[in-house]
């Protein structure tokens, strides 16, 4: 049982790993489809923005409140734009879009792609002499990692915003609070959070690419690929949080 | 017949799923112009079979030859190249859903022929008038009904003008008269084109109304081949009881 469990999952591993290979060979040679790759921009992207902006103003509505309580009456407020401002772009924006973006886009595509795996449409595709991987894979691989980070921008500007709103009612100084985010938050802090973004754009797209096409079991094995695209694409993102903030520190200067 | 003859050939291929053995050394020629049959119980590997034809899945052991080239042999990008000589008519037709009628059938084309928008259109229709089917350009898979679909995967398969047509199952699941038009096709596609046909199935008086030879795929050998009269006059029990479709006798389906 252990050893079947183990072999499935290096299978799981290896297949990944040829898929991998076999996306970045077409991207190198520079077969992106370009019709294909627009519209999965347009579907990871535009359809994604309003629960992207939804989640962000939350968060930065509520990142005011507590900190605001923490800091209004210590003389600390001067300081509240900034702390706020560098969470979100640092680490809160790229994380609950990158969340946010597995759970609605990569399922979608996990689904889409099990369900063409599963009617024939992918042996089909292969029978016409058209490589999925080409076809189906790369576009949205380029779509995630191209579009998530313009999520995060967006996601960025609604963190701030939720933040003034509730910041200003909280007892901080409307120019205060602008002052401190122009202070505080540097390019270095918005790139690397663009930067982490993008890696988390190519996870999701490759972790439900290669779950769907390895869909098996009619409807059921569908709803699995489903579900696993997400889990394993969000349990990714954590896992290579840390490691990628640790990089992306290094290369912006901050000694360690 | 030219050296580019037979179009099919099997040699002695192994082919396992999941540890159990699915063709266990079958051996198969099509010759060109020919439209020939495998039969066999359902789940007996038939489809697989044809899988192997277009690399769709690699044997373990054994060659493919289409015309003189084996294809087992070959690289994923070398095997794209055979492919576009190779029609495909899927079970369950296997219509891309997020494309229109006119969309399927130019894939192959809009892909590799580097056509004009509106050379691709006339190709499409072209094809489509083949299959007896006009002005449907514009419907959505969906729209469809299973013999218009299955027809469209027809003239899908056409597109590139394939040297070979592989069926599965062409009539599964349509009614007698419409199964009748798709048999009529088929045979008027090997007059008007020329092109060498395999079809599987499990519907022995379907195939054996319109295929020039047929071959019994059994426990993953071919175990009988000949003309539809040959088969019928079998004293193979085997083959008796397949075409008689009796319960009682060598093979046991329960």
């Amino acid at each position: 049982m252990l050893g079947r469990v183990t072999l499935d999952g290096l299978r799981w591993l290896g297949e990944a790993q040829l898929l991998l290979q076999q996306a970045l060979g077409l991207i190198a040679r520079g077969r992106i489809r370009r019709s294909e790759t627009v519209q999965e921009m347009a579907v990871l992207g535009f359809d994604s923005v309003p629960i992207v902006l939804l989640t962000m103003l939350a968060v930065g509505m509520v990142l005011a409140l507590n900190t605001a309580r923490q800091i209004v009456g210590r003389g600390l407020t001067p300081y509240a734009g900034g702390l706020v401002a560098i969470s979100v772009a640092r680490e809160a924006g790229p994380v609950l879009a990158a969340v946010v973006v597995a759970a609605r886009v990569g399922s979608a595509i996990a689904a889409e792609l099990g369900s063409m795996k599963i009617t024939e449409q992918v042996d089909a595709m292969r029978a016409l002499a058209v490589s999925p991987v080409e076809y189906l894979v790369v576009p949205r691989l380029v779509a995630g990692v191209v579009m998530l980070p313009v999520l995060v921008v967006l996601a960025d500007v609604a963190g701030g915003a939720g933040a003034y709103m509730i910041g200003i009612t909280q007892g901080i100084p409307p120019q205060e609070f602008i002052r401190s985010v122009q202070q505080f938050l540097t390019l270095p802090d918005l790139f690397g959070g663009l930067a982490k973004s993008a890696v988390f754009g190519f996870i999701i797209a490759m972790v439900a690419c290669h779950v769907g096409l390895r869909t098996g079991g009619g409807a059921e094995g569908v709803g699995r690929s489903t579900t696993s695209a997400v889990v394993i694409s969000i349990v990714l993102i954590y896992l290579s949080d840390y490691p990628l903030t640790w990089v992306i520190l290094a290369f912006t200067g901050f000694t360690l | 017949m030219t050296e580019r003859c037979p179009a099919i050939r099997l040699e002695q291929v192994v082919y396992d799923i999941g540890g159990k053995r699915v063709l266990d050394g079958v051996s198969l020629r099509v010759e060109c112009g020919e439209i020939k049959a495998v039969i066999g119980l359902s789940g007996s590997g038939k489809t697989t079979l044809l899988r192997t034809v277009v690399g769709l899945v690699r044997p373990v052991s054994g060659a493919v030859y289409l015309e003189t080239l084996d294809i087992t042999r070959l690289s994923e990008a070398e095997l794209e190249q055979a492919r576009r000589r190779t029609g495909f008519v899927f079970q369950g037709a296997a219509l891309f859903d997020s494309l229109n009628v006119f969309e399927n059938v130019a894939f192959g084309p809009r892909h590799h022929l580097g056509l004009a928008p509106a050379e691709l259109r006339r190709l499409a229709r072209e094809k489509l008038a083949l299959v007896g089917l006009h002005g449907i350009d514009e419907l959505m898979p969906a729209e469809l009904s299973g013999g218009m679909r299955k027809r469209v995967g027809i003239a899908r398969a056409l597109a590139m003008d394939p040297q070979v047509l592989l069926f599965d199952e062409p009539t599964a699941g349509l009614d007698p008269i419409t199964s009748h038009a798709i048999e009529d096709l088929i045979v008027g596609l090997r007059r008007e084109l020329g092109v060498a046909l395999l079809v599987v199935s499990h519907d022995l008086e379907a195939l054996f109304r319109f295929v020039d030879r047929a071959a019994l795929l059994y426990e993953g050998r071919i175990v009988a081949s000949g003309s539809p009269a040959e088969l019928r006059r079998s004293e193979d029990p085997v083959v008796r009881q397949f075409v008689t479709g009796a319960v009682e006798g060598p093979i046991h389906v329960m």
